[in-house]
C-alpha cells in the first residue's frame, strides 16, 4: 500500500479464558471487530460496560471499502467520541454530478440548509475509522479486544450462549449472557445456528481501485453513464483523503476476473479515464459482485446480528457501513437497559422492529439503483436508454437516473417505541424519527442530548418533570440562536420532546404533564401498555 | 382523495393521435420503435403527473389474463 496509512498487526494474545477449566463467562460477547461490530463495542464502553470483542483477523480493513461517512453516522460517531476526528481527517462533500457521456445531467446538493454540525458526508476510508474506533475503545478502558480470535461454534441455550473460539494456540470456549454477531456478509455465527440470508445476486463485475494522484479536481461525487473512456458502462470518482482517489468502473457480467485484476489490465482502465499524463499509483483494487441479502430476523433469542451480517447492500448509496452504523446504535442502549434491569428482554424485539424496515429500505433503495446501473434484461436497459436519452434535453427524466440514493438515516416511522402526538405538531420530526441537529446557544442540539432520555422543554416549567428517570434540556431565551430548534421541530409556540438514548424522538407534547411523558418513556423502554 | 385512471374516450381527434403513432414508427427498426415506446411512456407518465394514475395505467395495460 502506497497511502499515508500505516496498517499495524495487533497482538495476539494468549489470555486466562484459553486455560480455564471451565469455560469463562462474559456478559457480552461481539463476533467481529469490523466497523459495526466496534461501533457497538465503543457504544456499550460508553454507556459503561465492558464487552469482549473477538476478531478473526489481526488488523483493520484491508482497503478503504466503506468510504462515505454519512451525516447521521458522524452524528452517532460524535456521541461515541470520535466524531471530531472523522470529520477533521475526512474530505467534506455535500453534492454530486451524474454525467451521460460526457454531458453533465444534473448536479445534487445533499445538505441545501445550514445549520448541522456535520455535512452530508465525509469520506474517510474505513482502516482510519476502525483505527479511531479501537483506540477510542482502548481510551474508554473497558472491555476487551482480542485479535486472531474467530467465532466458529455457536450453541444457544435458555440463559446462556456457548461460543467455540479458534485461535492460533487452539480452539477454546466461553459463555455469554448475549451474543452479538458483527461478523460480515459471511457471518460464522449465522452459519454455525444454520440462519438463512436470503435475497438476490447481481452478474454485473465492478472494479474498484483507490488510486494515489495528485489532482485539483473538485471535492465531489462524479459518476458518469456510458463515459466516453469506459463506453457502455458506468464508472464512478470520489475524492478520499491522502490524496486517494476511489475509481468504480462496471465491468459486465463476463469479466474474467483474473484477467481483470492484473495490473496490466487496471492500468489502461484509469489511463483512459484519467488521461494519459496523470501520475498516479494504484493503492488498492479489488473486483466485486453486488448482493442485496437479509437474514428473516435479526433476534434469535439471546444472539443478535447486526451489520452485513443481518443484511447486505450493494455500495450505490452507501448504505452498507451506515445502515451497520445505526444497527450499532439501535442496539447499544437496548442492551444496555436490559442489563442494567431498567428494561425487560421485549426490549430487544423492537431492535428487529425498527432494524428490519431500515434494512428494507436500503436494500430497496441499493436495489433499484443497482438494476438502473447494471440492467437485468432487456426491457431494464431499453427503458435505461430511454431515460438517459430524454435526460440529456428534458429535466423530468433525470428523477429517474439512478446512479445510488444516498443514505439518510432510517426514520422508524412505524416504531412500536413512539406515542403518538400530543396536540398538534405541524412538520416537525415526528415521534420515531431520529433528532435534526441545530444551533443550541454556542453548541449544537444533538451534543447537548448525548445518549441519555432527555426531555426538551420550550415555554414549559422544567421543575414539573424534575422527578422523572431523565434529563432536562429547558431552553431559555436566545439559547436557540438561528430559530433553527423552532423551525425544524414547530417550537415556536411552547411544547416538548422526549428524545430516546439514541437520539430518536419517542414522543412529543404541546401540553406535557409529568403523567403524559412518564407514560411515553415507558413506551420507549419497551413497556407497551 | 385519488385520482383514478380515467379510460372514457378523451382525445378529440383519435385517428389523428394514432395515425401519428404509427406513421412515427414506420421506417423505425424494431429496436428504435421499442426505444421510441419507451420515451413515450416517459414523457406520458410525467405529463400525467399523478403517481397513482401512472400506477393504476401500469396495472390496466397488463396483459388480459383469461
Amino acid at each position: 500500500m502506497a497511502s499515508g496509512f500505516n496498517y499495524v498487526a495487533y497482538p495476539y494474545r494468549h489470555v486466562a479464558d484459553q486455560d480455564a477449566a471451565e469455560p469463562a463467562h462474559h456478559a457480552v460477547i461481539v463476533a467481529g471487530g469490523g466497523l459495526v461490530g466496534l461501533t457497538f463495542a465503543v457504544d456499550m464502553a460508553v454507556r459503561g460496560h465492558d464487552v469482549l470483542v473477538l476478531d478473526d483477523n489481526d488488523r483493520v480493513s484491508v482497503g478503504s471499502r466503506s468510504i462515505c461517512v454519512a451525516k447521521r453516522s458522524l452524528e452517532i460517531f460524535d456521541r461515541l467520541g470520535i466524531g471530531a476526528r472523522c470529520a477533521e481527517k475526512g474530505v467534506v462533500w455535500n453534492t454530486g454530478k451524474v454525467l451521460h457521456g460526457d454531458r453533465l445531467l444534473y448536479a445534487f446538493d445533499l445538505l441545501p440548509e445550514k445549520g448541522h454540525r456535520f455535512p452530508a458526508f465525509v469520506n474517510l476510508q474505513q482502516y482510519y475509522v476502525e483505527t479511531f474506533l479501537i483506540e477510542r475503545f482502548a481510551e474508554l478502558g473497558r472491555g476487551e479486544l482480542r485479535w486472531k480470535n474467530k467465532v466458529v461454534g455457536v450453541e444457544t441455550g435458555e440463559d446462556r450462549v456457548t461460543v467455540t473460539v479458534e485461535t492460533p494456540d487452539g480452539p477454546y470456549t466461553m459463555t455469554c449472557d448475549w451474543l452479538v454477531a458483527a461478523d460480515g456478509v459471511k457471518s460464522s455465527v449465522r452459519n454455525a445456528l444454520g440462519l438463512t440470508f436470503e435475497g438476490e445476486s447481481f452478474h454485473d463485475h465492478f472494479l474498484i481501485t483507490d488510486v494515489v494522484m495528485h489532482s485539483d479536481m473538485p471535492v465531489e461525487r462524479r459518476f458518469w453513464f456510458d463515459p466516453p473512456f469506459h463506453g457502455g458502462k458506468s464508472a464512478l470518482l470520489h475524492k478520499q483523503p491522502d490524496n486517494i482517489w476511489r475509481i468504480d468502473l462496471q465491468l459486465g457480467p463476463d469479466a474474467d476476473r483474473e484477467a481483470e485484476m492484473r495490473e496490466e489490465a487496471i492500468v489502461p482502465r484509469l489511463k483512459a479515464m484519467l488521461g494519459p499524463e496523470t501520475a498516479f499509483t494504484i493503492d488498492w483494487s479489488s473486483l466485486y459482485t453486488f448482493q442485496c441479502r437479509r437474514m428473516e430476523r435479526f433476534h434469535h433469542g439471546r444472539v443478535v446480528f447486526v451489520g452485513d451480517a443481518a443484511h447486505t447492500v450493494s455500495p450505490f448509496g452507501a448504505r452498507g457501513g451506515n445502515g451497520g452504523i445505526q444497527d450499532a446504535d439501535n442496539l447499544a442502549w437496548k442492551l444496555a437497559a436490559i442489563m442494567e434491569g431498567r428494561a425487560g428482554e421485549t426490549l430487544l424485539e423492537t431492535y428487529e422492529a425498527e432494524r428490519v424496515p431500515a434494512a428494507d429500505e436500503n436494500i430497496l433503495n441499493s436495489t433499484r439503483a443497482t438494476d438502473f446501473i447494471a440492467p437485468k434484461n432487456a426491457a431494464m436497459e431499453l427503458f435505461r436508454e430511454a431515460v438517459l436519452g430524454l435526460a440529456d434535453h428534458h429535466a423530468f427524466a433525470r428523477a429517474f437516473v439512478n446512479s445510488g440514493r444516498l443514505s439518510v438515516a432510517h426514520k422508524c416511522a412505524a416504531s412500536p417505541l413512539a406515542s403518538p402526538d400530543e396536540g398538534v405538531f405541524a412538520g416537525g420530526v415526528a415521534p420515531g424519527w431520529p433528532a435534526l441537529d441545530a444551533p443550541l446557544g454556542n453548541n449544537w442540539l444533538l451534543e447537548k442530548l448525548g445518549g441519555d432520555f432527555v426531555l426538551l422543554l420550550v415555554g414549559h416549567d422544567p421543575v414539573a418533570f424534575a422527578g422523572l428517570p431523565l434529563r432536562l434540556l429547558a431552553l431559555e431565551a436566545g439559547d436557540d440562536r438561528d430559530g433553527l430548534i423552532a423551525s425544524r421541530y414547530d417550537l415556536a409556540t411552547p411544547g416538548a420532546y422526549l428524545f430516546r438514548p439514541d437520539q430518536h424522538v419517542a414522543a412529543r407534547f404541546r401540553h406535557p404533564t409529568p403523567e403524559g411523558v412518564r407514560a411515553a418513556l415507558d413506551r420507549a423502554m419497551g413497556q407497551m401498555q | 382523495m385519488t385520482a383514478t385512471l380515467d379510460t372514457s374516450p378523451r382525445l378529440k381527434r383519435p385517428d389523428d393521435v394514432y395515425q401519428a403513432l404509427m406513421d412515427a414508427q414506420k421506417t423505425m427498426t424494431a429496436r428504435e420503435a421499442d426505444l421510441f415506446r419507451a420515451r413515450l411512456v416517459l414523457l406520458l407518465a410525467n405529463q400525467v403527473g399523478d403517481d397513482d394514475v401512472v400506477l393504476a395505467a401500469i396495472e390496466a395495460a397488463r396483459p388480459e389474463t383469461s
